[in-house]
């Protein structure tokens, strides 16, 4: 292992740090994404128009600029709520938990589409089946719908994460200690900033590279009832 | 919450806002223009062509668009033989050390947009050409271009958008754009939800406008499609 003048090990402590913050975002992308896109596919107009509001501010604004209103914003939201409940003292969100929470909601938005997509794609005899054999809503939504959907989001989804990777590097700007800002503070003592921001750039495409795998390999999971042509 | 601040300010934030106009609108069609080689060595089937771009295309497309930036505005100034080059004036210049890096970000994208509409277009419409006996370059005038740019027209209008917010980084390298603006505002009045909420509009308005434009584009270049695809002659 090259040693970075002594920083190399601190740059993978940032690529563990980024890699948390990526699954951590994914999971809390996913569930947003699924409840998103049931409230697009809701009969219910105030649902469609929250989660058409969502989607439309969220990928309509920079990524960066989420993270700063959340970062900065929330601590200003959190103290107001606070203060009605007579909580005076200072209040303030990590940039690791800012981070999560605007990751999130930006995977959440895009993932909505995809998972409308893919819930559109699912033939109605499908569901009709599952009730004719007499299964309620939520063993319909588990047994047959999701693990179709599944299959479907999958390629879109996997596009997704590969988005999310890159927008970690975001969140270094709030602090957080990441491969980004790792280089950042190498780079202040060493003064070689070709040399760890390629590291850096290293890193993140050796990850891209580790993920796209792992994606290939839960597509082949998820198609192998499918034959292929 | 004193949205006073959001009135006081906005000449300031429309200052910024002219200032991502500007690095949006260079580095898409630097990189638009330095798209189309780059697709085009990548069809190639010699891998001595195509390599390089892939490489090209894998890397920028790889890693965040922040470590290129970085690279390009801190990264550069590490050797003296750039220092002392006629390029220092130029590189030295955040403002054109985030165009660069945008343009070499975007053209990657773009690149690979281009090449799934090149690709795209069926064999049989380049051997229909081929048998009207058109010459070359008429039938990429007339057929293949304009095909293409139908094809291209919805990905490359999500392009631009990424565009549109990947700019917001050009705040990192002390450029005032629009983001950049907020934060300086910010940092005087200590009012960051009013702030950053107005920018996160002007960006919204700005992205609704890009999408606008384009829808009708697309209606326009892909009219022969009709809103209805099988139709009738009038006077058969």
């Amino acid at each position: 292992m090259i040693d970075l003048s002594g920083f190399g090990n601190q740059l993978l402590l940032g690529a563990a740090v980024t890699v948390e913050l990526a699954l951590a975002s994914l999971a809390v992308g996913l569930v947003l994404g699924l409840l998103g896109a049931s409230a697009k596919l809701s009969s219910v107009k105030t649902l469609q128009w929250i989660a058409n509001g969502y989607t439309t501010i969220i990928r309509g604004i920079p990524e960066l600029l989420t993270v700063l209103i959340i970062y900065f914003g929330a601590t200003t939201v959190l103290m107001a709520v606070a203060g009605l409940f007579g909580y005076e003292d200072y209040i303030e969100i990590g940039p690791f938990a800012a981070g999560v929470t605007a990751l999130g909601l930006t995977f959440g938005a895009y993932a909505t589409e995809v998972f409308r997509g893919a819930l559109q794609s699912i033939p109605k005899g499908q569901n009709e089946a599952a009730v004719a054999l007499g299964m309620g809503r939520v063993r319909t939504f588990y047994r047959i719908i999701l693990p179709q959907v599944w299959r479907m989001a999958l390629p879109g989804l996997g596009n997704l994460f590969l988005v999310l990777l890159k927008d970690t590097a975001l969140v270094s700007v709030v602090g957080l200690d990441d491969i980004m800002r790792k280089a950042n503070i190498a780079v202040s003592s060493t003064k070689e900033p070709f040399l760890f921001y390629s590291a850096a750039a290293v890193l993140y495409l050796g990850l891209t590279i580790i993920s796209m795998g792992v994606v290939y390999f839960l597509e082949k999971r998820a198609n192998r009832g499918i034959k292929r042509a | 919450m004193d949205f006073s601040v959001i009135v006081e300010y906005f000449p300031r934030l429309m200052q910024g806002t002219w200032v991502s106009l500007q690095l949006i609108f260079l580095s898409v069609v630097l990189g638009g223009i330095f798209a189309l080689p780059i697709a085009l060595a990548r069809i190639s089937k010699n891998p001595l062509i195509s390599g390089l771009p892939f490489a090209y295309i894998f890397f920028f497309r790889g890693t965040p668009l922040l470590v290129q930036i970085f690279l390009v505005y801190y990264g550069a100034s590490q050797f003296e033989v750039v220092r002392e080059s006629f390029l220092w004036p130029i590189l030295r210049e955040p403002f054109w050390c985030a165009i660069i890096a945008f343009t070499l970000n975007t053209s990657a994208y773009t690149a690979e947009i281009f090449r799934g509409a090149i690709q795209a277009i069926p064999v049989g419409e380049v051997e229909a050409c081929k048998v009207v006996g058109m010459t070359k370059v008429q039938m990429y005038r007339r057929i293949l271009l304009p095909r293409a740019f139908g094809i291209v027209l919805p990905a490359y209008g999500n392009e631009i958008i990424l565009m549109l917010k990947g700019s917001a980084l050009a705040s990192t390298i002390t450029i005032l754009d629009l983001t950049g603006m907020a934060r300086t505002i910010i940092a005087r009045t200590y009012t960051p939800i009013e702030i950053f909420l107005a920018a996160g509009a002007i960006y919204l308005v700005i992205s609704m406008v890009v999408i606008a434009i384009f829808k009708q584009v697309e209606k326009r270049q892909n009219r022969y499609l009709g809103p209805n695809p099988v139709k009738l002659p009038d006077d058969v």
